[in-house]
């Protein structure tokens, strides 16, 4: 009797500890679209910001953060992988690839707000890129990158050591090893990671913050020199910056936001249900 | 290739270290063409790490020393590259290990990496690799379908099938047959049996009988150290050492 009420407690506390868990999410999700759901229109996503962005809608910042979120990956995606084949491919383990790996641990935990100011030191003044979309996809990709090489690492090590012996066994090289026996294998988990990291670059504030971000600029960037706006900013200046604003619009701004990390979330969950059917073992 | 040897592989004063751990000691021994060489002995004996310096998939380890020659047709293997070393030397690993995709992919998976592009000429080779190792008519209507799905004998074979494809001279069996039912394993020693025509067959095993069923010669290892090698008959009715009768009998190991 006693073991089953221990039990029992047990549970409960479990159980309630879930639902702590996915409240806040509830929480968060409900105020967003009670709020901000009345403010969305297609006037909304697809028009210029007027009467000092009270009125119109968010269009420059919505395109603003795509093309940060596209050109931050294609930095990062590529140097990212590089780095996790290197490291866990061919990087014997001594002083120097732990140190490396030490530094991808501490990469992940410095602030984002720190590698705003970095960016702003390294590409907008000492590289001359200025306040940029190129300094603000750079500074992102930076901040991605330890997400990216860790994710990556994780999904080359999942790939059993035995397709690199049996690949090796028929006269492959190893980088053919690598190439053909193993990436293909690990490719859901990296594309997970990559779009998982996006997400994230989506909704950042502090790196675009000195980097690229335009407090209010009513027109599309027309090359990577340009500033842009982008949502996470955008949401920040309009409430706290701009007195007199309706809360649907500061909501609807939210939801569009999270709108995206979602559908990015939900891509990467399906991508690699799919590519795992293909490729499973 | 000017020498003439009788011998497929010499090995000779072959030693191997993992760090500290001498897994092998001085083994100077010869392998004829045409012929299985079966090799037992207990757990730690360095049977794998000697089949393994064969292909010289030992120098994967970080740790890994050696000294001592392997000659395979009269050149040190040391002084082959090791891609078209393992080319030459095939080897079939414990546990069938296909790869995840499709019958087809898996067997021209090696010709595929080294060149070969020409589609008759990889079905002509799927074919003929696949009807030596038995398994084309079991396979022959679902060539497309993925490999994971077949019966672990079948993958067996189809692993002998893919080493096969690139047309090998020795082949390495790593007890190919630790993970397999007895209908499946006697599959794998019929093919074998057959396979030692044309090709050196070195196998490994833990099982003593099926050595005894298939080696024309047999080595008992033991602690790295090659205790006796003869022709496999001998070894199972006679064998000059007292460690040998004792491991046969099933004593220790």
């Amino acid at each position: 009797m006693r073991t089953t009420t221990k039990q029992k407690i047990a549970f409960s506390v479990l159980f309630l500890s879930t639902l702590m868990v996915i409240l806040p999410v509830v929480f968060v999700l409900g105020t967003i679209i009670k709020n901000g759901w009345q403010g969305i229109s297609w006037e909304f996503l697809t028009s210029m910001p007027r009467d000092g962005m009270r009125q119109g809608g968010i269009y420059p910042a919505i395109v603003g953060t795509v093309y940060l979120v596209s050109l931050s990956i294609v930095f990062s995606l590529p140097i990212g992988v590089m780095a996790a084949i290197y490291l866990n491919e061919y990087a014997r383990d001594n002083l120097l690839t732990r140190l490396i790996r030490l530094a991808i641990v501490n990469l992940a935990g410095v602030s984002s707000v720190v590698y705003g100011l970095f960016g702003l030191a390294l590409f907008v003044t000492f590289m001359k890129f200025g306040v940029s979309i190129l300094s603000g996809a750079l500074t992102l990709a930076i901040m991605n990158l330890p997400v990216i090489i860790t994710a990556s690492r994780e999904s080359l090590a999942n790939v059993p050591y035995q397709f690199r012996e049996v690949s090796l066994s028929l006269g492959l090289s190893r980088w053919q090893t690598i190439r053909h026996s193993v990436l293909p294998f690990a490719i859901p988990g990296i594309l997970t990671g990559a779009i998982l990291s996006l997400a994230r670059a989506a909704g950042e504030t502090a790196p675009i913050l000195f980097t690229v971000a335009a407090f209010y600029l009513p027109k599309l960037p027309a090359s990577i020199f340009d500033q842009a706006m982008a949502l996470p900013y955008h949401l920040y200046i309009i409430s706290t910056q701009i007195p007199n604003i309706a809360v649907k619009t500061r909501y609807a701004t939210a939801m569009v936001l999270v709108g995206i990390s979602f559908t990015m979330n939900i891509f990467a969950v399906i991508i690699r249900s799919r590519l795992r059917k293909k490729k499973k073992w | 290739m000017v020498t003439q040897t009788a011998s497929k592989i010499i090995v000779k004063q072959l030693s191997i270290w993992f760090g500290k751990v001498q897994a092998l000691k001085e083994l100077s021994l010869q392998i004829h063409s045409s012929e299985i060489l079966s090799v037992i002995g207990p757990a730690n004996s360095g049977k794998t790490s000697f089949l393994r310096q064969l292909n010289r998939l030992n120098e994967l380890e970080a740790n890994f020393r050696v000294s001592g020659e392997v000659l395979l047709d009269g050149e040190d293997i040391q002084k082959l590259s090791p891609e078209i070393l393992r080319k030459n030397v095939g080897m079939i690993f414990a546990l069938p290990q296909v790869l995840p995709m499709s019958i087809y992919d898996n067997v021209s998976y090696g010709p595929r990496m080294h060149g070969i592009k020409n589609r008759g000429v990889l079905d002509g080779i799927v074919e003929e690799s696949l009807e030596a190792s038995f398994l084309w008519d079991e396979v022959k209507q679902r060539l497309k379908e993925s490999a994971t799905k077949l019966s672990g004998g079948q993958q067996q074979r189809l692993c002998i099938s893919r080493t096969l494809a690139l047309r090998p001279e020795v082949i390495l069996f790593d007890e190919p047959c630790s993970g397999l039912d007895p209908v499946s394993t006697a599959k794998v020693e019929e093919s074998m049996l057959k396979l030692k025509e044309n090709y050196t067959i070195i196998l490994v095993t833990n099982n003593t009988k099926q050595a005894a069923r298939v080696g024309d010669r047999s080595a008992f290892f033991l602690m790295g150290e090659l205790i006796e090698f003869d022709k496999t008959q001998k070894i199972f009715t006679a064998p000059a050492d007292k460690r040998t009768e004792e491991y046969i009998l099933g004593k220790f190991g």
